[in-house]
């Protein structure tokens, strides 16, 4: 080996790649990127989780209980209700994720130390709740010395997953990871290969429309992504009894808004890219705060409003919403409109912008 | 902008020009193909050739000038020509990983042709090209001169009045080139009008006219035989036994325009007859024993002498 020749070699690497300048972008970018939002974001301790509060003793103490709970900052009193029916609804569609209920006998139970005093419902669908849960029910609340080791004074119902069993809360979010994988990254593959082999300099010259080309490209993957959708259900349910609780027929029509959000963004992502392999880091580029910011791997509730925010921009973000709350939740697709308009708004803008940078030239 | 006083052009170019950057790809062109002329372009690269066939099929978009082909006005009504054109990329651009059947049906639905005279057409052109026993192959594992001839059949499944072929030969062997240019004539015959870029000079002598291009100028545009008979200089044949050093001693000299060894004798290019005494007498002086012989004109003449003018003249700029 000598010296000469490999510093030539590594000059002409730097050379080709300061003049490819979406790589060297990146390669700026994706670590400054990942520093500032996740170093933020990251965080397991749970804070400001949405909650109701349904205070059916009403009195001194239990106001004094709910405003100390509310002092630790791991709940926001978002709603005060007087049913239990309310409580059901609002976790349903995931407006709230915990809700505080103190039973009219808030005031004797804690004298007589022998029940659970107020009750912690937590949404069982997210698994970073639960453990938020965990941690209020160690709340010390006041006037209850003489509780026994044996009843606690929280005690914690946890909706939707009792059991605590992980795949219940992963493979619901597994289907957008994985339709977002292949859907994304396919697409602007697919799509530049066209442009990279030459094949488009033949098809240009032909009446196909540039339209035509990229529906036609990108169709298949509608299908595709469907039957990924249909084996993960059938294994979770095979495998890990992971139940879908709502609409059959509603959880697909999400995952095909969700596909096509995601075919969008590829499509997108198609116009930026001039090789296959810049297509290849782009989409990666996109996955990654979709797997680390939406709620699928760390807490939304634990993120600072920043990067709440831009995890707002994602469709994997609505996507979780959507999913969890219909198989899990049985919520309604017309219950969870905000996560299913913001994938529409998504699609129609990713689209927009595609088609204004897609020219039918070369040039 | 009327077409009616020259209805007989397929192709009518007026000032096109083409910038990238500061680099000008086309200058100025002007340009009248006739129907049924097989129209050659020649050029080294980078003249331009590439660049004009792309804005003539309205891949790009010209800089300024005029552009009407077939009656359509580029690059406006570039959509409305593409039912009639048919091109054929430099490098092969059919799908590698699709059959030769597959490719060609793909192609006809793309150009809307109806199921059954699409598999009619397919079969006639298979027929045609050589292709029928290679019609479950592989584009990709074609040979060059296989793919070309699929490519062909890919440009001409939807009959095109005119067909823009790109350097198609440059991939194959002679033989290859020979029948491709038969296949040519052929669809010449039928009513085609082509355009063909090249920088083979056997290929260029081929055409019913010709067009040479030098860094983006039409230097030179008639028919072969008219060039070669107009040739500004005089080619001459240098019989001597050391034609390395003959070359030597004439190189540079005032009046040779170009000089290549053929063989063994030494081939120049002259500007007039008035330097053929002086530079046999250079020959003498540097003690080389040389008979200078006229010869005929060939295409190269024509083409040396063509691209050399602007050469010079930027040289004497300097």
């Amino acid at each position: 080996m000598k010296l000469q020749r490999l510093l030539a070699i590594v000059l002409k690497e730097l050379r080709q790649l300061r003049r490819d300048r979406l790589t060297f972008a990146m390669i700026v970018g994706i670590p400054v990127m990942q520093l500032v939002l996740f170093g933020y974001a990251i965080n397991l301790d749970v804070r400001q989780l949405d909650a109701a509060v349904l205070d059916q003793a009403d009195t001194a103490r239990s106001r004094e209980l709910v405003a100390q709970i509310e002092a630790t900052q791991v709940l926001t009193l978002r709603y005060r209700v007087s049913t239990p029916q309310e409580v059901n609804d609002l976790m349903r569609r995931g407006k709230i994720s915990v809700a505080l209920i103190l039973p009219t006998d808030f005031e004797a139970r804690l004298e007589r130390g022998d029940r659970p005093a107020l009750q912690l419902v937590v949404d069982g669908s997210d698994q970073v709740v639960q453990a938020a849960a965990r941690q209020l029910a160690r709340f010390p609340v006041p006037d209850a010395a003489g509780w026994t080791q044996q009843v606690t004074p929280i005690e914690v119902v946890n909706f939707y997953n009792p059991e605590r069993r992980a795949p219940i809360n992963t493979v619901p979010g597994l289907i957008g990871v994985i339709l977002t994988m292949t859907m994304v990254l396919f697409t602007a593959i697919a799509l530049v290969r066209e442009r990279e082999n030459g094949n488009l300099e033949m098809l240009i010259a032909t009446p196909v429309s540039p339209w035509e080309l990229t529906l036609g490209k990108v169709l298949p993957f509608v299908g595709i992504g469907l039957v990924q959708v249909t084996v993960v259900l059938l294994l979770g349910k095979w495998l890990f009894a992971v139940p879908v609780r709502g609409s059959l027929l509603e959880l697909y029509l999400a995952a095909l808004v969700f596909i096509l959000a995601s075919l969008s963004l590829g499509i997108f992502l198609s116009t930026l890219a001039r090789s296959q392999f810049q297509a290849m880091q782009l989409a990666f580029f996109t996955f990654l705060p979709q797997i680390l910011l939406s709620g699928f791997m760390f807490p939304f509730a634990g993120m600072p409003k920043v990067a709440q925010w831009l995890a707002e921009l994602l469709p994997l973000t609505h996507f979780l919403r959507l999913v969890r709350g219909i198989m899990l939740r049985d919520a309604s697709l017309f219950e969870l409109w905000p996560a299913l308009a913001a994938l529409g708004i998504f699609t129609l803008v990713m689209l927009s912008v595609a088609v204004m940078r897609t020219h039918k030239r070369l040039d | 902008m009327a077409s009616i006083d020259d209805s007989a052009t397929v192709i009518r170019v007026r000032g096109l020009s083409k910038r990238f950057g500061t680099t000008v790809a086309v200058d100025a062109l002007d340009l009248d193909v006739r129907p049924r002329e097989v129209y050659g372009f020649l050029g080294p690269n980078g003249s331009g050739k590439s660049t004009t066939l792309r804005m003539l099929c309205g891949l790009l978009h010209p800089s300024s000038g005029e552009i009407e082909v077939l009656g359509h006005h580029l690059p406006k009504d570039a959509e409305g020509l593409k039912r009639h054109l048919g091109y054929m990329t430099q490098s092969f651009s059919l799908y590698r990983d699709l059959s030769v059947n597959e490719n060609l049906t793909f192609l006809a639905a793309v150009h809307g042709l109806p199921r059954k005279r699409a598999h009619q057409r397919i079969e006639e052109l298979l027929n045609r090209y050589w292709l029928a026993e290679l019609r479950h192959q592989l584009a990709g594992t074609l040979s060059g001169g296989q793919k070309q001839r699929l490519a062909l059949a890919g440009a001409v499944l939807h009959e095109p009045d005119l067909l823009l072929l790109d350097e198609p030969t440059s991939a194959v062997d002679p033989q290859s080139r020979r029948e491709f240019w038969e296949s040519l004539f052929e669809l010449a015959d039928a009513g085609t009008t082509i355009l063909v870029s090249t920088h083979y000079m056997d290929e260029a002598e081929r055409c019913t006219r010709l067009a040479i291009l030098d860094r983006g100028r039409l230097v030179a545009d008639d028919s072969p035989q008219r060039l070669m008979e107009a040739l500004p200089g005089r080619p001459l044949l240098v019989e001597c036994d050391r034609p390395r050093q003959a070359q030597q001693v004439l190189e540079g000299q005032p009046g040779v325009i170009a000089l290549a060894q053929i063989g063994a004798a030494l081939r120049m290019l002259v500007e007039d007859v008035e330097y053929e005494n002086p530079l046999s007498e250079r020959l003498r002086t540097a003690g080389i024993e040389a008979r200078l012989v006229s010869g005929t004109a060939n295409l190269e003449d024509v083409f040396v002498a063509a691209t050399r003018q602007p050469r010079q003249s930027a040289g004497e700029a300097s």
